[in-house]
């Protein structure tokens, strides 16, 4: 039926197949495409992880004035070029020889791993467990999220925490871009869009983050005697209802921000300006 | 508007079953359990089902239709296309009793584990005072109808018999949510911390938040994102501080 | 032959689980008896939990005027002054306290502004007293009780070692017999030593000896064709009394809500809550014609709106403005829907319109009624929030049941027997207000549990035992359906054997067409025939297969208290010449004041602890009329005098 249909051996008798349970050799049941679902996961994300991983590593083309790509920002090493105005402060000394990116992204895919729905997201496309509601999952054994390496997923609030600074510093960027290539301010072009869209689509999903939720009311016993974050807790509780949408539409983004500066900075393309 | 459908039943018990083929009329607007009692009235009086309400508030006749872990009075033909032959079995991950009955005993088994709500000792009954947005999220948890859907799907106990000592499965540990969400539950003054015996006795971590109890909830409650992953945070205010949780990692160490 | 049954010994058996049950177990226990609860289903999944409306109770939270007086009179005036006026005082001013009690076992009702229990309308009620949940109160009330049984059980796990220790549930277990026991040999002294009954899954039989059972197993409705009721609502317990040698009350008084789905037939009858008309739902036939305004009875005019405006203002200014008619007691309303759809002003599924979208904003519906928002989009494809519903009257709930003392619940002749909730008779005279179901069961459920608990400590020593020949009787009876009576009968249609489920249905339409919202006497007579040939082709009732969860057995024996309880129905409704509450006479459309103060009294024609009367003329009913105690004076003095003329005889009103 499924894609996966041969990875559970006949006769094992776990799982649904547990004795005392109705006996149904069948791992499942379902008629409909529900495979169709963690497909597309796992195409999106290997396309995603396979394009960051290239570009991370590719240590040029991420700096076309005044546009920074948001896998280089901020940029921490001396061997960054250098961006005008921009987030490069110079924390790792020469001896750091490699992409800086490889510095900075940490947080971000900390931040995505560790993601209530990417959990979702992955767990049920790449680790199959399960692939699909009602659908067998392959393993012999599972422990969940009780113990290493799992268990860390539940630091998720700090690389909230630290997805909020990096939204800061990419906001920073994406207001540099109303300055031209020589760093005159009040023009745009559009990799200032470009930016501009990826910056609000990273604002929307880390506040819609369910740690966020959590910390700026959820944690309360009692919401009438905090007002004001019951408000937030209600208005990010909204935004939370669209988290999944948002975690793609900002995958998507920075990757498109990022392709857009390497078009720009390597000359494939030329950077429209509009004033 | 009638037509002949064709189903197919798992019939049988403990000791063995097979899904057994029957043709049924269907009529206009009718559900999967009118199928089914018309089959009890008509062909095979002996099935066992188990149903009360037939209104989808009891959370009696829960099933599995065409693989998906369903409600019988609230799964409605017209979904269904005429030529479609529609399947019809018992939850499976309890153990069978008869036909399209199951043994549901380890969900009362886990409700009774759980510590009930206690009772702010400074206030007598007509003296609660509560503003309606403070009982509102667990609210939405006591809409809960215990169909054991949620139980049912959840690959924690699914896919793994011998989680189901450790894991309370999502109907409970949102029922520990509700709790913990009471604004006059005064558990905390009796050194009950139901944030982390969530995880410590009542197997949160087992959780892996891939949301098969919300899809299935009939009663559309959102289990994962208002229960589970709020309390998984509040657990982790307890328990995953780094600091704290450094020391603690550090104590455990020394005394194994 | 010994009878092979597994036994065990209680101080109290609850048979039922159902608020009125679970209240009466939680009391049971709190006075230190080990108590067990009967559950016909699944713990928590009885019939209460499709109460949607609320719990009425005059805590006065929204309508600082109400109180137990105002309460006590619309109960009266709602029951038509039939009510048991003892049971309908207690309830009025227990029902505060049971609801309070809820919220220290972790309820969360609806709140007001300044954080209390919120109150809502509802028909019959002068002000807003209802606690709710949104539209799920039962759910809430079974669920908090559920939990509060769980709860004890963890201290009795605390304190013993054992969660079942001192309170047990027996769930998916069905009784099919109080046990009896004569000290002196005749059966006039009777006393309850236990009860028998069998388990679902397995099939087996049990017997649970105990002084002291108490009846809370709910209604009647599966008798008939059209009900809100599950499928538990066969009657039980009000047969089981009138086996055990109890008598039933008021039995003719059978509630039919206005407002029952119509449309897809497969939810035919399933209740939408009268929260729909309280919050602001009118009632319109086909013309568009808010036809309720023409139904306002002469008893009721000076308290119902008389135009449009009026009833519309009332929503804002309750204390300006008369309320509307769609707000009428039950009974009033759902005979002026059946008369409108009868003139051929009704909609095309044979109901009325019951319109709520353009009366609130789409979200201030989904808030307020999510059940019927959801029950509705899921099982009819309406958008209640966007167009009308369809709905008629469905059977609802009876008013008769059990004759019980109304301070301590227990049931008259048969010492050890208590009866609480729907089964319990008399509370709410000849038709119950919406609301006042769930106070019912929370103050009688646990007042019986109370007393059980009392008479049980009481006895101490000297309880009476279960007769071995009992046993056997109740296994041989139990077990008629799968042996062969039929084999070389030929009186049976084509010589075969009945189907349990085509004689349910046969019932259920003889109870609808002949015994339904409206009646005569000569459909009552032929009602009676037919039930009578029921009986006996019942007899012959052959189930197929073996005894593990069997549906079709079970049925075949709650065929048995069904058609005791149509009899009592009939026979009931035939004599009551008059029309009063939930019972309607088209040959006698009047209310007559001398019938109130009389109730009819249902028992075993000749009680023998088994079932005979094969004789269709003679029937298994006995029925009898007698005299209510006259209601106290200081209860009488809450009316005005022009009310009470309207019900009471002119030497009743100057004793």
């Amino acid at each position: 039926m499924g894609t996966l249909d041969t990875t559970q051996t006949p006769g094992t008798a776990t799982g649904v197949r547990t004795p005392g349970r109705a006996s149904i050799p069948d791992r499942h049941l379902r008629t409909d495409r529900w495979w169709l679902a963690p497909a597309v996961t796992v195409a999106v994300l290997t396309a995603f992880v396979i394009y960051s991983t290239w570009r991370a590593f590719a240590n040029s083309d991420y700096y076309a004035a005044p546009y920074v790509s948001p896998f280089y920002s901020p940029c921490l090493a001396t061997n960054c070029v250098p961006m005008p105005a921009g987030a490069d402060v110079q924390v790792f000394g020469p001896w750091w020889g490699i992409s800086p990116a490889l510095l900075v992204l940490i947080f971000p895919l900390g931040f995505r791993l560790t993601c209530y729905y990417y959990r979702k997201a992955y767990y049920r496309g790449f680790w199959a467990a399960p692939p699909a509601c009602a659908v067998a999952e392959p393993h012999p054994k599972y422990s969940g999220e009780t113990r290493f390496p799992l268990i860390l997923q539940n630091i998720h609030r700090y690389f909230f925490y630290f997805a909020v600074i990096f939204a800061v510093i990419l906001s920073y960027d994406a207001a540099l871009g109303f300055r031209n290539a020589a760093g005159q301010w009040g023009h745009m072009g559009l990799g200032t869009l470009v930016l501009l869209g990826n910056i609000a689509l990273i604002w929307l999903y880390t506040l819609s983050c369910h740690s966020c939720r959590h910390v700026v009311g959820g944690r309360l016993k009692n919401f009438s005697r905090h007002p004001v974050r019951y408000r937030m807790w209600t208005w990010v509780g909204k935004l939370n209802e669209r988290h999944m949408a948002l975690a793609w539409a900002s995958l998507v983004s920075v990757a498109l921000a990022d392709f857009y500066v390497y078009l720009v900075a390597s000359g494939t393309f030329h950077d429209p300006h509009l004033f | 508007m009638s037509y002949r459908g064709r189903f197919k039943i798992w019939r049988g018990d403990a000791k063995g079953g097979a899904l057994q083929e029957f043709v049924v009329e269907v009529n206009e607007g009718e559900v999967v359990l009118d199928i089914i009692h018309r089959l009890q009235a008509t062909q095979a009086p002996d099935l066992a089902v188990r149903w009360n309400c037939k209104a989808g508030k009891c959370g009696s006749c829960s099933a599995e239709i065409n693989g998906r872990p369903r409600l019988m009075c609230m799964t409605r033909m017209s979904v269904f296309d005429e030529s479609e032959t529609v399947t019809v079995t018992p939850m499976r991950t309890f153990p069978v009793v008869r036909d399209l009955v199951t043994d549901v005993s380890f969900n009362y088994t886990k409700a009774r584990e759980i510590p009930s709500f206690v009772p702010p000792p400074q206030l007598g009954p007509g003296e609660y005072r509560m503003q309606q947005e403070d009982v509102g999220r667990s609210q939405e948890f006591r809409k809960c109808i215990e169909c054991f859907l949620c139980q049912n799907v959840c690959h924690v106990v699914r896919d793994h018999e011998e989680n189901k000592t450790a894991f309370a499965g999502p109907r409970f540990l949102m029922r520990i949510a509700e709790l913990d969400m009471h604004p006059l539950d005064a558990a905390e003054e009796t050194g009950l911390d139901r944030k982390s015996t969530a995880q410590d006795e009542h197997g949160l971590g087992y959780c892996n938040i891939t949301k098969c109890c919300t899809e299935v909830c009939p009663e559309h409650i959102k289990i994962t994102d208002n229960a589970l992953i709020p309390l998984k945070e509040r657990a982790a205010d307890r328990k995953y501080d780094p600091l704290v949780w450094l020391g603690s990692m550090i104590r455990r160490r020394r005394t194994d | 032959m010994t009878t092979q049954v597994e036994r065990h010994s209680y101080d109290v058996v609850v048979v039922g689980a159902g608020g009125a049950g679970l209240r009466a177990a939680i009391e049971a226990r709190s006075q230190g008896m080990r108590t067990a609860v009967i559950c016909k289903s699944l713990f928590g999944k009885a019939h209460t939990v499709m109460a949607e409306g609320g719990i009425a109770a005059s805590m006065g939270n929204v309508n600082e005027n109400d109180n137990w007086q105002v309460h006590f009179r619309d109960t009266m005036r709602g029951g038509k002054f039939l009510n048991q006026w003892r049971m309908a005082e207690l309830h009025a001013k227990e029902a505060p306290d049971r609801v309070w009690e809820l919220e220290t076992w972790g309820a969360l009702f609806d709140r007001t502004k300044d954080g209390k229990i919120s109150q809502r309308n509802f028909g019959g009620h002068e002000y807003p007293r209802l606690a709710h949940v949104g539209d799920r109160t039962g759910l809430e009330l079974i669920r908090t009780l559920q939990q509060k049984i769980v709860s004890l059980q963890q201290e009795d796990k605390k304190e013993f070692g054992d969660y079942e220790a001192r309170l047990k549930v027996f769930q998916e277990c069905t009784v099919t017999r109080i046990l009896t026991r004569a000290e002196s040999g005749s059966a006039a002294d009777s006393r309850v030593c236990g009860v028998f009954g069998y388990v679902r899954e397995s099939g087996r039989f049990f017997v649970i000896e105990a002084p002291a059972v108490v009846l809370a197993t709910g209604g009647i409705g599966k008798s008939f064709k059209v009900p809100s009721n599950s499928w538990e609502y066969t009657g039980d317990g009000h047969a089981l009394a009138l086996l055990a040698g109890a008598q039933l009350i008021n039995m003719e008084f059978v509630q039919f809500h206005p407002t029952g789905m119509v449309w897809p037939p497969s939810v035919k009858g399933i209740l939408v809550t009268e929260s729909v008309r309280g919050d602001g739902g009118v009632l319109r036939n086909s013309d568009g014609k808010r036809f309720m305004f023409d139904y306002i009875p002469e008893v009721f005019k000076e308290k119902y709106a008389q135009d449009e405006a009026e009833a519309d203002g009332w929503y804002t200014a309750p204390d300006t403005h008369r309320r509307p008619p769609e707000l009428l007691p039950r009974d009033e309303v759902a005979r002026a829907i059946n008369a409108e759809v009868k003139a051929g002003h009704g909609s095309p599924h044979g109901g009325v319109f019951l319109d709520v979208s353009t009366r609130l904003p789409a979200e201030e519906i989904r808030r307020r009624l999510p059940s019927m928002h959801h029950q509705f989009k899921e099982l009819a494809d309406v958008d209640i929030t966007a167009e009308p519903m369809e709905v008629g009257p469905t059977c609802h709930y009876v008013m008769g049941g059990v004759d019980v003392d109304p301070d301590t619940a227990a049931a008259t002749g048969v010492p050890g027997l208590f009866a609480a909730g729907e089964v319990a008779g008399g509370m709410h005279g000849s038709n119950r207000l919406g609301g006042n179901s769930l106070s019912d069961l929370l103050v009688f459920g646990r007042r019986a549990g109370l007393y059980a608990a009392t008479y049980a400590a009481e006895l101490a020593g000297s309880r009476p035992q279960v007769a071995e020949e009992q046993i056997e009787g109740a296994a041989a009876e139990a077990l008629r359906p799968f042996s062969a009576e039929y084999a070389g009968n030929t009186d049976t249609v084509d010589g075969r054997p009945e189907n349990p489920y085509s004689l349910h249905q046969e019932l259920q339409q003889t109870m609808n067409d002949l015994v339904g919202i409206i009646r005569r006497a000569g459909e009552m007579e032929e009602a009676l025939h037919r039930l009578a040939d029921l009986r006996v082709r019942s007899r012959t009732a052959v189930v197929e297969g073996h005894r593990q969860f069997n549906p079709g057995w079970h049925l075949a024996i709650d065929l048995r208290n069904m058609l005791l309880v149509s009899e009592c129905v009939a026979r009931a409704a035939l004599e009551r010449t008059e029309s009063r509450g939930g019972h309607t006479r088209d040959d006698y459309p009047q209310m007559d004041r001398l019938w109130r103060k009389s109730n009819l009294v249902c028992e075993l024609a000749e009680y023998r602890g088994v079932i005979t009367g094969q004789d269709p003329a003679m029937g298994q009913i006995k029925l009898t009329r007698r005299d209510m105690l006259p209601i106290r004076a200081d209860l009488l003095a809450l009316f005005e005098k022009d009310e009470l003329l309207k019900y009471l005889t002119d030497e009743e009103l100057s004793a």
